[in-house]
């Protein structure tokens, strides 16, 4: 859990230029980290190569926060 | 040291025609380059060939740009081979003309697939490679019609219309990526495709050109060396017409 969550804030916080205090579980990525669209694919696609995982179009599309990102790469690798 | 030198590049439809001399220009400039064909496999080869001869590494790749599939294989074999795109000109076109009235679906169908969709794809795939690389030059070869309107080519004028909108929307969506997308609208360009041409209407579309003469594919690709070269970093979106003067 720990070890999923601190490398995607490692790729977030160097992503998206977001401070590391603010990367938090609930962050939403759009909401509370200055995110634009470009920037969540450019992540998700990242996260690809990180966690060498494929996220379907449908399912990227559904992530809003980086729990729910952690979750996914949990549940998925 | 040459404008595109360590520089990937595909070219769509580059065993002849336009393509060819872009591919050619390309390599001139010191690029390294794809060339993707559709069906004239020697002809691909013989560009690969005179490429080589240029002292720069090319090979050619068959694949139908209006499958996703088979840009996204294009794309995977040039990042293979030369690890970076850099450079992507969508030429690949064909045409199926015919009045409106005259036009089987399938006609109409088939040139959208390939010069409109077939550009879309090109532009997809390569787009991850170059988000991340923060840099890319997409050229998007387009036509006068699609700005002019020709009777007779109502599949291919919707399509090189097209192409521009696309064209301005792709460079939107990447700008803050590093990756500009322009267009280059040719004329009538000496080729086997205007070759095609009755004598009449070859005659009538000279009368409409004010430098009064066809277009050569070298000065196409003089345009797309130009988009592709650190000469045009700050434009992006824009179509530059090379038609003799027939669209001002």
């Amino acid at each position: 859990m720990s070890d999923v969550f601190e490398r995607v804030k490692r790729i977030v916080v160097d992503r998206l230029g977001a401070d590391e205090a603010e990367v938090t579980l609930e962050a939403s990525f759009k909401d509370d980290l200055g995110a634009d669209s470009l920037d969540v694919v450019e992540l998700v696609m990242e996260l690809e190569d990180e966690f060498d995982l494929e996220i379907s179009d449908e399912d990227a599309e559904k992530i809003t926060t980086v729990g729910e990102v952690v979750n996914y790469i949990q549940s998925h690798t | 040291m040459k404008s595109l030198e360590g520089k990937s590049a595909i070219v769509t439809g580059a065993s002849r025609g336009i393509g060819r001399s872009i591919a050619l220009a390309l390599a001139e400039a010191g690029a390294n380059v794809v060339v993707n064909y559709a069906g004239n496999e020697s002809a691909a080869n013989g560009v690969v060939s005179e490429i080589e001869a240029m002292g720069v590494k090319s090979f050619a790749v068959q694949g139908h740009v209006g499958d996703s599939k088979q840009f996204e294989e294009l794309v995977s074999r040039t990042l293979e081979a030369f690890g970076s795109i850099d450079i992507l000109v969508n030429n690949a076109g064909i045409t199926r003309d015919n009045l409106i009235m005259r036009m089987k679906e399938e006609d109409f169908d088939s040139v959208i697939e390939t010069n409109l969709k077939g550009v879309f794809n090109g532009i997809k795939a390569v787009t991850r490679q170059m988000m991340k690389q923060r840099s890319g030059r997409i050229i998007n070869i387009s036509s006068v019609v699609g700005v002019t309107g020709n009777p007779g080519q109502a599949n291919y004028v919707a399509a090189k219309a097209g192409v521009i909108g696309l064209t301005k929307t792709a460079a939107q969506e990447l700008a803050t990526r590093g990756i500009t997308v322009n267009c280059v609208a040719p004329g009538f360009i000496g080729t086997d495709m205007t070759g095609e041409l009755p004598e009449d209407i070859r005659a009538k579309i000279l009368g409409q050109i004010p430098l009064a003469r066809l277009g050569k594919p070298e000065e196409v690709a003089k345009a797309v060396v130009f988009l592709a070269s650190d000469d045009a970093s700050y434009m992006t979106g824009q179509t530059l017409h090379i038609d003799g003067g027939m669209y001002m």
